[in-house]
């Protein structure tokens, strides 16, 4: 990010309207996180699929695209057919071929995908394949530095109406293709530490039980119901929501933490430094807010508080809520004046002083940066970036149908 | 102890793995055990309320084509069902044989479709689905569901789906779909993971596996009326719930958050649902509050509400009128559970040319016998379910006398249910979704 450009002004990059005129359909287009490119699927007349950059097709066209998107280091994916499936990054293939390809994830420098070849499933990390497959894979999640990935995998074969077999447990997480060796009824959302080496998950032991496991080993509490664990930064703790008794609480290593009961607690999150833990949590049935360490933020949203953040110092938060059908955002408990039709994940300032968001109402986007509009509302936004010393904001946007990069 | 019904062949002939296996692992200790504490932790007034306030009026037996179709055998009146479950329970104080819990499971899932026509009929307002899925739920705690039901709610835990629908089956579903869609519309497109999009397009998990076309349909019917759609490529896309009729409360919780996390990722204003009854119970109702929603998170459209609003605006036109005459079946949760008998109507009306009713009708319909899981509790029920909806039978038969040919249901479960006893009852007649009829006689774009 240090080395793009900041300096203030804006930009032409593409004129993606007249795009259209070169294509039988162009796709919705996709910026890519400095600004610089702008991309689209489109449809040649030749029933081929091309993917168009900057105006610029690639060389090569393919039986079908999917799944166009950047990965945070500007390079582009598109999830690639010609009689075989695989990814393509800046119109280059993977050498892997697979029978299906899904569910891109990127993180740092890596880039993983699903992948299913002779009814096998698999990960596939960096174009490495792993060497176990198995019958199911789902919730594969990328390790913080992109080179592991971790998925639910089934180990035991079933066959529908197999009730009993499936109850003594047919399920558990592989990282990088090797199985814990305990098996569960359930397990969802594997999660890495921060320093990739372990994985945790939630779990069911059996129809009723619930927990969460740390590389294998379930915690020694169950309760009747969990949602997806975190490790903390900080230390080798591991923390997830948990029900008892039909309210919610935040657990730390099985033992309560949060010990005030919400209805819900759910997308908790840790500030960098592991010190305070941010959650969604409903402290009343249908009212919802931000808890900053189990403490409810003043301001409820009655339809649904969504898109969490935490900032970078850790001492401040800021999330997206609805309340009778309108979007807000709100930071720190308040909420910036204005309603729209809807309100995208706001994005903190390096030094955690300033907050951008994007916002639609009546069809069109804006940004606002501490509640106030940045630029005029226009046909297309992404979200904002914030340069690294803070001072300006990198605006991604279409206007009259032509793609500007702009800083502000 | 109670021991539960002694004389009663037919209920010994079902056989089925799931009740029968979860009644032999249970032990009247364990039973009393369960029952305490859910009675303790899951249940209050309005439970309490609904047990004392009945008075046996009979009120409802009329109201229940169980009751009806079995010559009006008091055992399947929804107040005698009540007795014979809940009322023993509380009675003798949660001291009952493990024969009796079979019993009961199977008296709650498959002799209830938890319809709550009779709820209209009781002048105290008892709600005995309330009571049979509260039935259902302690079923659940003790380990006794009917086999193909508790697997389709397993299916919804590994998969998120009720098929057994893989993660690369889905997406490849679709695609599939959107080519043969290109067929009619030469640049159609069914959007995947398109961020921002007005409109998030749900289904039921049987529409990948057996019913494909539908998608097919609804693509058509998108692209003509020129929508700003999406569907999701990840778990999430399905909109069903059978955990909710299993009483697997917390997988019903999962299921839903799932489903408005998906939604609520894509930036969606609205989720347009397919043509289904009990999801819309489940994503409006039951599994929302579940998790901590008063009301949808994301506001939920029933494909009624959507074709009518489609024809309401011009956004789609008939090119002919479908020639045949239908009849109308009205799915149970969303006419009772949403008020949309007239909505059907109304899409009816401008893509048939003659419409003849079915009597009693729209909020007073009888129930297909299919929902409330009935269905999914599999052939073991079959014969049981068909022969419990013989009224119905004799609505659709009396429709037909009057000459109607085709069964407008806009429900999977009712389309499962009423094509049993169509066949059963040797009726034939046609099914239709609506979507099927304003597919055929809309005006397409190329």
């Amino acid at each position: 990010m240090k080395n793009w450009n900041w300096e203030v002004g804006k930009r032409l990059v593409a004129d993606v309207g007249k795009w259209k005129e070169s294509w039988v359909w162009v796709e919705e287009p996709y910026a890519s996180p400095d600004g610089e490119k702008i991309a689209a699927i489109v449809r040649t007349e030749d029933e081929m699929f091309n993917i168009c950059v900057n105006g610029q097709a690639y060389e090569n066209s393919f039986d079908k695209i999917w799944h166009l998107r950047f990965s945070p280091d500007n390079r582009l994916t598109a999830i690639v057919s010609d009689g075989e499936w695989t990814l393509a990054i800046d119109g280059e293939t993977w050498e892997n071929r697979f029978d299906f390809v899904w569910n891109t994830q990127f993180a740092k420098d890596g880039i993983a995908i699903s992948v299913q070849s002779e009814r096998k499933y698999f990960a596939a990390v960096n174009d490495t394949v792993w060497e176990n497959g198995f019958s199911h894979i789902g919730d594969m999640t990328l390790s913080h530095d992109g080179q592991r990935a971790a998925s639910v995998v089934q180990t035991v074969p079933l066959k529908e109406g197999e009730i009993v077999k499936f109850q003594q447990g047919c399920f558990s997480v592989a990282v990088n293709g090797e199985v814990w060796d305990r098996n569960f009824v359930n397990v969802w959302n594997p999660a890495f530490s921060h320093d990739n080496k372990r994985v945790a998950a939630e779990v069911r032991l059996n129809l009723y039980d619930y927990t969460i496991v740390v590389d294998g080993k379930a915690w020694d509490k169950t309760f009747s119901t969990v949602w997806a664990p975190q490790f903390s930064p900080a230390d080798a703790s591991v923390t997830a929501p948990v029900r008892i008794g039909g309210k919610w609480f935040l657990a730390r290593d099985g033992e309560i933490l949060w010990d005030k009961p919400f209805d819900q607690v759910w997308h908790h999150q840790y500030s960098p430094d592991g010190k305070n833990i941010a959650a969604i949590v409903c402290p009343q049935f249908g009212q919802w807010t931000v808890a900053i360490n189990g403490i409810a933020w003043k301001h409820t949203f009655g339809d649904l508080v969504t898109d969490l953040v935490i900032s970078p110092d850790g001492t401040r938060a800021a999330c997206v809520g609805k309340d009778n059908g309108k979007w807000f955002v709100c930071v720190d408990g308040i909420v910036w004046g204005g309603q729209f039709d809807m309100a995208w994940q706001p994005v903190f300032s390096p030094d955690s002083r300033r907050v951008a968001a994007k916002v639609e109402k009546d069809g069109k986007y804006v940004i606002l940066t501490d509640g106030v509009p940045l630029i005029e509302p226009v046909q297309a936004l992404w979200t904002p970036t914030f340069s690294p010393d803070s001072s300006s904001i990198l605006v991604r946007m279409i206007e009259d149908g032509k793609y500007y990069r702009r800083v502000c | 102890m109670y021991e539960g019904i002694v004389e009663d062949t037919q209920k010994a002939a079902i056989a089925d793995l799931g009740i029968d296996k979860g009644v032999e692992a249970l032990t009247p200790e364990k039973i009393e055990t369960v029952i305490t504490s859910f009675l303790e932790s899951e249940t209050g007034a309005r439970f309490k309320t609904y047990a004392d306030i009945c008075v046996h009026c009979g009120l409802c037996s009329d109201a229940c084509h169980y009751f009806l179709s079995n010559d009006r055998n008091p055992k399947f009146s929804p107040a005698g069902k009540v007795k014979q479950t809940i009322g023993e329970i509380l009675k003798h104080k949660g001291k009952v044989s493990p024969k009796f819990i079979g019993q009961t499971a199977e008296i709650a899932f498959t002799e209830c479709n938890v319809c709550k026509r009779c709820a209209m009929y009781c002048p105290f307002g008892i709600d005995v689905a309330y009571l049979m899925l509260t039935m259902r739920r302690l079923c659940h705690k003790l380990g006794v569901v009917p086999q193909y039901i508790q697997d389709t709610a397993h299916s919804h835990s590994a998969t998120f789906n009720q098929m057994w629908v893989k993660e690369d089956e889905w997406i490849d579903s679709l695609q599939w779909q959107e080519d043969e869609a290109r067929g009619d519309i030469s640049n159609l497109r069914i959007p995947l993971e398109k961020e921002g999009s007005d409109i998030m397009y749900s289904v039921i998990g049987p529409e990948p596996k057996f019913r494909a076309q539908l998608i097919y349909q609804a693509a058509v019917i998108m692209e003509t009326a020129g929508m700003n759609w999406t569907m999701p490529a990840t778990p999430g896309w399905d909109n069903s719930d059978m955990c909710m009729y299993t009483g697997d409360s917390e997988m019903m919780g999962r299921l839903k958050r799932s489903h408005f996390e998906t939604a609520a990722r894509l930036k969606v204003k609205r989720i347009v649902m397919g043509e289904c009854g009990h999801a819309f119970r489940s994503v409006y109702d039951m599994g929302n509050r579940w998790v901590g929603w008063k009301m949808p998170p994301i506001p939920v459209i029933h494909a009624i509400e959507f074709y009518d609003e489609l024809f309401q605006k011009g956004k789609i036109k008939v090119t002919h009128k479908f020639e045949e005459p239908v009849t109308i079946h009205d799915p149970c949760n969303i006419v009772r559970g949403r008020g949309l008998h007239e909505k059907i109507r109304n899409v009816v009306h401008r893509t048939c040319s003659s419409l003849i009713e079915m009597y009693p009708n729209r909020e007073h319909n009888y129930c297909c016998a299919a929902g409330g899981g009935v269905i999914n509790c599999g052939p073991p029920f079959k014969a049981k379910r068909v022969e419990g909806d013989r009224v119905k039978a004799d609505q659709l038969r009396e429709a037909k006398s009057k000459g109607a040919k085709v069964v407008v249901a806009p429900c999977h479960n009712c389309h499962g249910g009423l094509e049993d006893i169509i066949h059963h009852y040797k009726l034939d007649m046609k099914l239709k979704f609506l979507g099927d009829i304003i597919y055929e006689v809309m005006e397409k774009t190329t």
